[in-house]
């Protein structure tokens, strides 16, 4: 990395040496587990190297958005709409954490039985080595898990930045209003932080983009259910992870390129892996970056995984916004809906998650379903006896964290699994 | 054709050597710290054409040797215990740091299976260090004949505070055999919650490192009210199912 990326890492005050040691051991890791992948698509190297410069020209970018008076909002959670962010002319980016940093710093704060996303969002900020969380002009919490709602009001004490809007947990009415205030009051906020008033145009526009990029994700989706597969379950995470804070527009152009590319593939009938490779459909707890532990070890013992019903995977696109509309209010209200129908085990009851696993399995032609939740994510852990007995397709059960002394045994799961498909 | 099944466990490195498609020679040698030089020792000593690998350091096998291929610990436990014994329905295996309770059709196919955690509670290494506190050796419970019910109750599934428990045993002068049976009882409990989560079906044949500790069997038996089969190929069944892998693959 160039000298302008340290100081402008100091002037960020991101911790050098933590962060080195971070940068260092991701570079080994993406090497491993990314590069010696085979063949991959030519489309997947601008996603190489927007990793690669995930902590530089990306920041570098950010920083001169905010010198053109653009705000950076950092959000951890896909139920708060990007689309009001870029309607006040702002900059979204998700900060969830997928790595084992800082660990021993947040035990000092959080419980130890916390899960890991927590921790590591915690973690990062303790040991100040997450360039986007330094960027930040506001972040957005919510209150989707009990964990997430208490760590916010730590981080908050840490960075004096935390917004946090409340995510209801039923799917009644009366929830749908208090969603719909919610999203009221996050508009006040941002245009009171930006000092841009939304209009209809901004949030049509706001809509469009983030609507165009979801479109993009969707058919990236609908490629992976040809056999052979067009492009591996890594690749496909990784494009998923980066659409969480790269540039909307070049990031939805890249992914339809790739998505060219992979067409011309499937009519050539050529893969990634043999065709007839045992497919894999993976749902529940979301995988930040660089959380890729899962699907190298699904990957590397004979399958491919054909899906995620995650966060970071179809819970993030599953469905449009209405770009028709004649008032911001009317806008909001449409945001309102489409994002009430994100199935998250936060909500009680939630048997519409089942439905979207049993078509996303049957699209995708899943022949086997992981579920993988993070230790201690209680949603989800519970949601797991109900999936199981609903979905007719042969069921794998994971609990595990972002720690690697488990390998061993996932992969004997894993591979006795596939084994069975 | 010699076909070599090599099951590398955590303690013991298992070998069944099959050739003209006939199971000829099980052995067994510690695992000890050089598993790759043992397994290429056997190597050197039966020539097979194919090699197959199972078990935790069966990657560590495959990418040194070439005429190799591996499968998972759990299908060659069910496709050796299917071989041996054609009526296997349920299959408990109970190794060095791993404990396996699988379920399968009639076919022999996998249906279900669970594997303990990062936990070393119920597995073979937690008996092993209870018995060094008891001052017994791990292969002396082989022949060890412990009558009675169990009257002394260990209640901590973690090995270290197991230990503290045994030796506080001790210090109260509760005889050793006693601490024994309720050592072996905690291992049957938490085999017990793993069983119950998969389909318990009979033949349930008992597998691995310590199918052959009478105590357990007996335990076991009580507990789940069906009978327990234990085969003298027993702790060979990953091999030996890694083994008829081989020879279907090669003449497939």
């Amino acid at each position: 990395m160039g000298q302008d990326y340290i100081s402008m890492w100091q002037d960020l005050g991101i911790n050098l040496e933590n962060h080195d040691c971070l940068l260092k051991a991701l570079a080994d890791i993406y090497q491993q587990i990314y590069l010696s992948q085979e063949n991959r698509p030519e489309g997947m190297r601008y996603f190489d190297f927007v990793i690669s410069e995930a902590h530089g020209l990306r920041i570098k970018e950010l920083l001169e958005a905010k010198k053109q008076g653009k705000k950076v909002i950092g959000t951890f959670c896909v139920y708060v709409p990007e689309e009001m962010i870029l309607a006040v002319n702002g900059i979204c980016v998700g900060l969830c954490a997928g790595a084992q940093i800082g660990f021993d710093e947040a035990e000092k704060v959080l419980p130890k039985n916390t899960c890991d996303l927590i921790k590591a969002f915690i973690g990062f900020k303790l040991t100040q080595v997450c360039p986007y969380t330094e960027s930040c002009d506001l972040l957005v919490g919510e209150t989707t898990c009990d964990g997430k709602k208490k760590a916010y009001e730590i981080l908050d004490k840490l960075t004096r930045k935390v917004y946090v809007m409340e995510v209801p947990h039923r799917k009644t009415e009366a929830s749908k209003e208090l969603f719909l205030k919610e999203l009221f009051s996050l508009k006040d906020n941002l245009e009171e932080l930006s000092g841009v008033k939304m209009s209809v145009e901004s949030l049509k526009e706001g809509i469009k983009i983030v609507n165009e990029k979801r479109k993009a994700l969707m058919r990236l989706e609908s490629l992976r259910a040809y056999d052979p597969a067009p492009i591996s379950g890594l690749d496909a995470l990784l494009v998923n992870q980066i659409a969480f804070y790269d540039d909307p527009v070049r990031f939805t152009q890249k992914v339809n390129e790739l998505c060219d590319e992979l067409e011309e593939k499937i009519k050539k009938g050529i893969g990634v892996k043999p065709k007839g490779t045992p497919r894999i459909l993976i749902t529940s707890c979301p995988f930040a970056l660089p959380n890729w532990k899962l699907h190298h070890i699904i990957e590397t013992s004979g399958a491919v995984v054909v899906g995620e019903e995650s966060c970071v995977g179809r819970r993030y696109y599953h469905t449009l916004v209405p770009e028709n509309f004649s008032s911001v209010e009317e806008g909001i209200r449409l945001l309102a809906e489409r994002y009430l129908k994100t199935h998250c085990a936060c909500f009680t009851p939630n048997t519409e998650r089942i439905e979207d696993i049993k078509n996303m399995a049957k699209n995708l032609k899943a022949q086997g379903i992981i579920y993988y939740s993070i230790q201690f994510c209680t949603p989800y852990l519970f949601e797991a006896y109900q999936v199981e007995k609903e979905i007719n397709l042969p069921f794998l059960k994971i609990d595990t964290n972002y720690s690697m002394e488990d390998v061993g045994q996932l992969k004997t799961r894993c591979e006795a699994f596939i084994e069975t498909l | 054709m010699k076909v070599l099944g090599l099951d590398v466990g955590s303690t013991y490195i298992k070998v069944a050597f099959f050739e003209k498609g006939n199971l000829k020679v099980l052995e067994r040698d510690n695992t000890s710290y050089q598993p790759l030089e043992k397994c290429l020792r056997y190597i050197e000593k039966y020539q097979p054409d194919q090699v197959v690998a199972t078990g935790y350091g069966r990657n560590l096998i495959n990418t040194n040797l070439e005429n190799c291929i591996t499968i998972s610990e759990i299908k060659a436990f069910a496709i050796g215990a299917k071989f041996i014994h054609p009526k296997v329905r349920t299959i408990l295996d109970i190794g060095g740091q791993d404990t396996k309770a699988i379920s399968l059709d009639e076919k022999g196919k996998v249906v279900k299976f669970e594997m303990n955690d990062r936990c070393s509670a119920g597995t073979g290494r937690f008996l092993e260090i209870m018995c060094k506190a008891l001052g017994y050796k791990i292969e002396d419970l082989n022949h060890l004949e412990i009558e009675g019910e169990v009257k002394v109750k260990i209640s901590s599934l973690c090995t270290v505070f197991a230990e503290s428990e045994v030796i506080s045993l001790i210090a109260q002068g509760v005889p050793r055999e006693e601490i024994l049976k309720g050592v072996h009882l905690s291992v049957v409990y938490k085999v017990l919650s793993m069983l119950k989560r998969i389909l318990i079906r009979e033949d349930l044949v008992f597998a691995g490192g310590c199918s052959q500790n009478k105590l357990l069997k007996r335990l076991l038996e009580n507990q789940l009210k069906i009978k327990v089969i234990t085969l003298k190929e027993s702790p060979f069944l990953g091999a030996i199912g890694a083994g008829i892998f081989g020879l279907k693959s090669t003449t497939s």
